[in-house]
């Protein structure tokens, strides 16, 4: 069974680019001496590759910080917005992900299935009654739950598209072809990642088990059923056919079965078209 | 401790007649401790002729906290005398700059470049030696201990909390309260108010019991309305601060560098008019003056 090298996986994320609008959007408006800085959080926290390099920089043991950092919003509390913004123009100038790659697979789904999963997971944690100053955590977490695919589809085209295939063709999970052809998965990469960036273990924890229905904590179980509804409601697309959940049971941390659960959600179709709007040019 | 002020203006040298009262040179403050421990607190304009007042007292062992390295707190850095002269121990204090991942040596090392100065950093014959510090994480210097705590500028800034033998101070470096960056009517404010309200406990923990506060009040109420988010305070804001650590002295710093000595003069009094009631003493930092905790 191949397997990954985790220092070169490291190596190849820490330079990875990210999403071609959001690096678009950055360098506009950091050349904006007026941008409004929900702005420029509102972008950063629209791409997981930015994102992920701001919370591992934020995050490092140099700041000392009394507790991690897991938004963005946090971050610019803790560390100043101009320096964020100068971060985030830093990731910008590693270039754009490529919106083809050798795996195949479709970035800007990704994208929009990663966007949709956070928004969700924020309303679910809503639901839920999570505190207020939480709830950013939880859009994050669904950002993030994925990363590791992205990484695979620039790191491991080859392999990685074999996965794609066969979960395609066969119907089974992708996680499960993915450990079948690169010995590992996608949720074990972003753990890898995660902890390597010192990010929060409730987060790395989330990302690790976002598949794993049993025994979860809130912000898990969140993850878990935003990624099912965004399938479901087939927001983007990440790759994997399964929706792990059959629609008759019911969700316990919700008591409603999948479909009773969205239909309480009210209509989801603006997540889906805010989301665009973050993603095409 | 005895404190001394070399530099009090923020952003650019303003000599001048019109500065003459309060002095023109940018941020640098003397402490010398009960053991005669020497920190000082950023390399200002002012730390020229705090380096040329120290060529009496050869060799010198110096402890420099930087609390960030916009021009206006490291440029008298080269100038600084004592870092020619062998025999002297220069100790160079800082944190980490997130976007470039470089440490404080990056304060000096980046002046002393063939296009900006004609002395090359390997050329300097004092010993010195560079640390490059966390938050939270103290420096102990004999009996003195000195606190960094990370607070709101546009670049990596650490304000100083120093206790020694009982007494303590705060420098703030220069600091603007956090404001929210939504509308009250923005989904997001609650939840970011909150970060906020966290981010204010941390830094009044931080100068719990402070007997000395040193503030960067930059502006009057009326100015930063057009100031906001170019990260510096309030003469509001600086008592808001000290009433609420319960300081016995605040020092307004930071002088805005068109302010000349007479309006200077005129905003004290309008403070002191304004607030008959405090339980502190304000002062308007000045160069030259001893000072003690």
């Amino acid at each position: 069974m191949p397997s990954i090298h985790n220092k070169e996986l490291i190596a190849f994320v820490e330079k990875m680019p990210a999403f071609p609008k959001s690096v678009q959007r950055v360098v506009q408006l950091t050349s904006d001496i007026n941008a409004p800085a929900k702005e420029i959080v509102r972008v950063i926290e629209s791409d997981p590759v930015m994102t992920v390099k701001i919370l591992k920089v934020i995050n490092s043991a140099f700041y000392g910080l009394p507790q991690k950092i897991t938004s963005i919003q946090r971050a610019v509390v803790h560390i100043g917005l101009n320096t964020i913004k100068n971060l985030a123009l830093s990731v910008a100038a590693m270039g754009v992900l490529k919106p083809t790659n050798k795996a195949e697979f479709n970035t800007q789904d990704f994208l929009l299935h990663s966007l949709t999963t956070a928004s969700i997971c924020r309303l679910l944690a809503e639901k839920l009654n999570v505190k207020s100053s939480e709830c950013s955590d939880f859009f994050v977490a669904g950002l993030l739950h994925d990363f590791g695919k992205i990484v695979f589809a620039e790191f491991d085209p080859d392999n990685f598209k074999l996965a794609l295939e066969k979960s395609a063709e066969e119907n089974i999970s992708l996680h499960d072809a993915e450990i079948e052809f690169m010995g590992i998965s996608h949720a074990q990469a972003g753990k890898i990642l995660a902890e390597r960036w010192e990010l929060d273990p409730i987060l790395i924890d989330a990302i690790e088990n976002h598949h794993n229905s049993k025994n979860n904590s809130q912000l898990k179980d969140c993850i878990f059923t935003a990624n099912q509804i965004s399938k479901k409601l087939q927001f983007g697309f990440s790759g994997n056919p399964i929706i792990e959940e059959n629609s008759e049971e019911l969700i316990p941390r919700f008591n409603l079965t999948l479909e009773d659960l969205i239909v309480s959600l009210g209509d989801l179709t603006p997540i889906k078209s805010e989301a665009l709007s973050f993603i095409n040019s | 401790m005895k404190f001394k002020f070399w530099g009090v203006r923020g952003s650019i040298p303003t000599p001048g007649p019109a500065t003459v009262k309060y002095g023109g040179n940018t941020t640098c403050i003397e402490i010398t401790t009960e053991n005669n421990d020497l920190i000082i607190l950023d390399a200002g304009t002012g730390i020229h002729p705090l380096g040329q007042s120290l060529l009496k007292k050869l060799p010198v062992k110096a402890h420099i906290f930087i609390s960030h390295t916009h021009w206006d707190h490291i440029q008298g850095l080269p100038f600084f005398p004592p870092i020619f002269i062998p025999g002297n121990e220069i100790n160079i204090y800082g944190g980490l700059d997130p976007v470039t991942n470089e440490g404080i040596e990056r304060a000096l090392g980046v002046q002393l470049q063939y296009s900006y100065f004609p002395i090359r950093e390997a050329e300097l014959n004092a010993s010195i030696n560079y640390s490059t510090i966390k938050p939270g994480n103290a420096v102990t210097i004999e009996e003195t201990k000195i606190t960094p705590t990370l607070l709101s500028h546009p670049v990596l800034n650490f304000g100083y909390r120093i206790d020694s033998h009982g007494q303590s101070l705060f420098f703030t470096g220069d600091y603007e309260p956090i404001f929210n960056i939504y509308l009250p009517e923005d989904s997001e404010y609650e939840e970011y108010q909150s970060f906020i309200d966290q981010k204010q406990q941390e830094i009044a923990l931080a100068i719990k019991g402070i007997d000395v506060l040193i503030i960067d009040s930059s502006y009057t109420t009326e100015e930063y309305a057009f100031k906001q988010g170019w990260g510096h305070g309030t003469y509001a804001s600086a008592i808001k601060l000290a009433t609420e650590a319960n300081v016995k002295k605040l020092f307004f710093t930071h002088h805005e560098p068109t302010r000349t000595d007479d309006q200077l003069d005129a905003i004290y009094k309008q403070l002191k008019k304004e607030n008959p009631n405090l339980d502190f003493e304000i002062v308007l930092a000045k160069e030259g003056c001893d000072f003690f905790t």
